[in-house]
């Protein structure tokens, strides 16, 4: 489904991804773990090219986003992602927020993109907030409501880029358990986090990405039982207190 | 009713006697009409700096080098020459160069205004967009928005809001200064009284109606745009 061919990326003299190599099969959800600014969201943006790499491949769906001309924007409609800081549209209400791009993008009739947005908002358990704004929601009600967007894209492919990291402590099980239930459906997940509970209960295959590179991949199992890199052990030492 | 004012010398006789000011008012049909020419010109050409202004603005923050160039160029020319020489430009000297070209003076004085406010207002559209997290077009091209249409439903919308309390100042500013077109015959409200004006020499009642009818058209715009402002601040 998603495939890293010696991705490199710099950000003028800093190099920030060195060679990663990576493929995510169909369904499988993949957890990035690793330290502030190892290079973990800029691999998660490079799948849809909100990063362009410095070099490689990066094919989403059989199509290499790094051809001439490659159908970028067409590809994203299938992949979808959930952003640290949210990102909800504020002049639109949450139910809005849901429908835009399925209507502009997608040419989805209104009504059936109603339909679904509700549908989802009820599955992430706000579908009495669908007529309010994004301000007037709570952190984690509105990290919710851009699952809710998302899933109203009906994407191949869920991103999350530290979909937790921006909320108050008492907030991030609500989200965590949002995403968690997603993962129990066929899609295909990438998820950046520093939740170890999450990567444990949901992650089928986890990587470990420091200083630009995937040091060491395996099973959730693999990493809290049995690092084997100095690096890694290091990291889980650090986080799992 | 003369009578009672005749030892004040002021009333009958000089720039601001009585009968200048019945004159005056015997002839406001003239003003009404020039009135009409200068609304004519201020609508349109605030509609056609509002569209030039905006594609500026969108060109300005644009990640291609040369609509940003383009656009910058646009700006620094007409911030920085007089509206006057941009209005004798196209009166005078487009005509030698394309003597088949006849622009009506109406027309000539909407785009005077539409490209000179233009330009400020394409500033203003930056400033507004430039002021939208980054974040809001990440999430827009994520879900596969063009930059186009992302600027279109997710951005400007959002800038809009932001940019309307300077948006209503330039549109004051732009309707007193279609008064540049009075010197090339425009027909607008300041040649109208100042043709009026100069004919019998009834200089100051007339150049205080005409300062009056601008004000009424300024002073509800000027009002509105502070309480825009204090409605931003609100929020």
């Amino acid at each position: 489904m998603i495939k890293l061919v010696d991705v490199n990326k710099h950000f003028g003299l800093h190099h920030v991804l060195k060679d990663i190599n990576l493929e995510v099969p169909m369904g499988e959800k993949l957890v990035v773990i690793g330290p502030s600014g190892g290079g973990k969201s800029t691999l998660i943006r490079c799948i849809n090219m909100l990063e362009r790499p410095s070099s490689g491949h990066v094919v989403v769906d059989a199509v290499d986003l790094m051809a001439h001309r490659a159908p970028i924007a067409k590809i994203r409609q299938s992949v979808a992602m959930v952003f640290q800081s949210f990102n909800l549209y504020p002049h639109k209400t949450v139910l809005e927020n849901c429908t835009l791009a399925p209507i502009v993008v997608k040419g989805v009739p209104k009504e059936e993109a109603t339909e679904t947005a509700l549908g989802y908002l009820e599955r992430v358990g706000l579908r009495e907030k669908a007529d309010q704004y994004p301000a007037q929601l709570s952190g984690g009600q509105q990290q919710r409501v851009a699952i809710a967007r998302a899933l109203n894209m009906h994407p191949k492919v869920m991103l999350f880029d530290e979909p937790t990291s921006a909320l108050d402590p008492e907030m991030i099980q609500e989200v965590l358990d949002v995403i968690i239930g997603l993962a129990h459906s066929g899609i295909t997940m990438v998820v950046v986090t520093h939740e170890m509970g999450f990567a444990h209960e949901a992650a089928d295959r986890v990587v470990f990405l420091d200083d630009g590179m995937i040091i060491e991949e395996g099973t959730p199992e693999h990493f809290f039982k049995n690092p084997q890199h100095d690096r890694t052990k290091l990291f889980l030492s650090k986080i799992l207190r | 009713m003369s009578g009672l004012f005749q030892n004040i010398g002021f009333l009958q006789q000089g720039p601001f006697s009585i009968p200048r000011w019945e004159a005056l008012f015997s002839h406001l049909d003239v003003l009404g009409q020039g009135a009409l020419v200068t609304l004519l010109v201020a609508s349109l050409g605030l509609a056609l700096a509002l569209a030039l202004g905006t594609v500026i603005g969108v060109m300005s923050t644009s990640h291609w080098k040369i609509l940003r160039g383009i656009a910058r160029v646009y700006v620094e020319f007409f911030q920085n020459t007089p509206l006057l020489i941009q209005v004798f430009m196209l009166y005078n000297a487009l005509p030698m160069l394309y003597p088949q070209v006849m622009i009506p003076v109406i027309v000539i004085g909407i785009m005077g205004v539409g490209m000179y406010h233009g330009a400020y207002i394409g500033e203003v559209v930056r400033a507004g967009i430039q002021s939208i997290g980054r974040g809001q077009l990440e999430a827009a091209l994520a879900q596969g928005f063009s930059y186009v249409g992302a600027m279109r439903y997710i951005i400007i919308p959002q800038a809009m809001r932001i940019v309307l309390p300077p948006l209503t100042n330039q549109a004051v500013n732009l309707i007193k200064n279609t008064s540049v077109i009075a010197i090339i015959a425009g027909g607008d409200l300041m040649y109208a009284g100042d043709s009026f004006a100069g004919r019998y020499g009834h200089y100051g009642p007339t150049y205080i109606v005409v300062g009056l009818g601008y004000f009424l058209m300024c002073f509800p715009l000027a009002v509105l745009t502070r309480r825009l402002e204090d409605r931003t601040k609100g929020v």
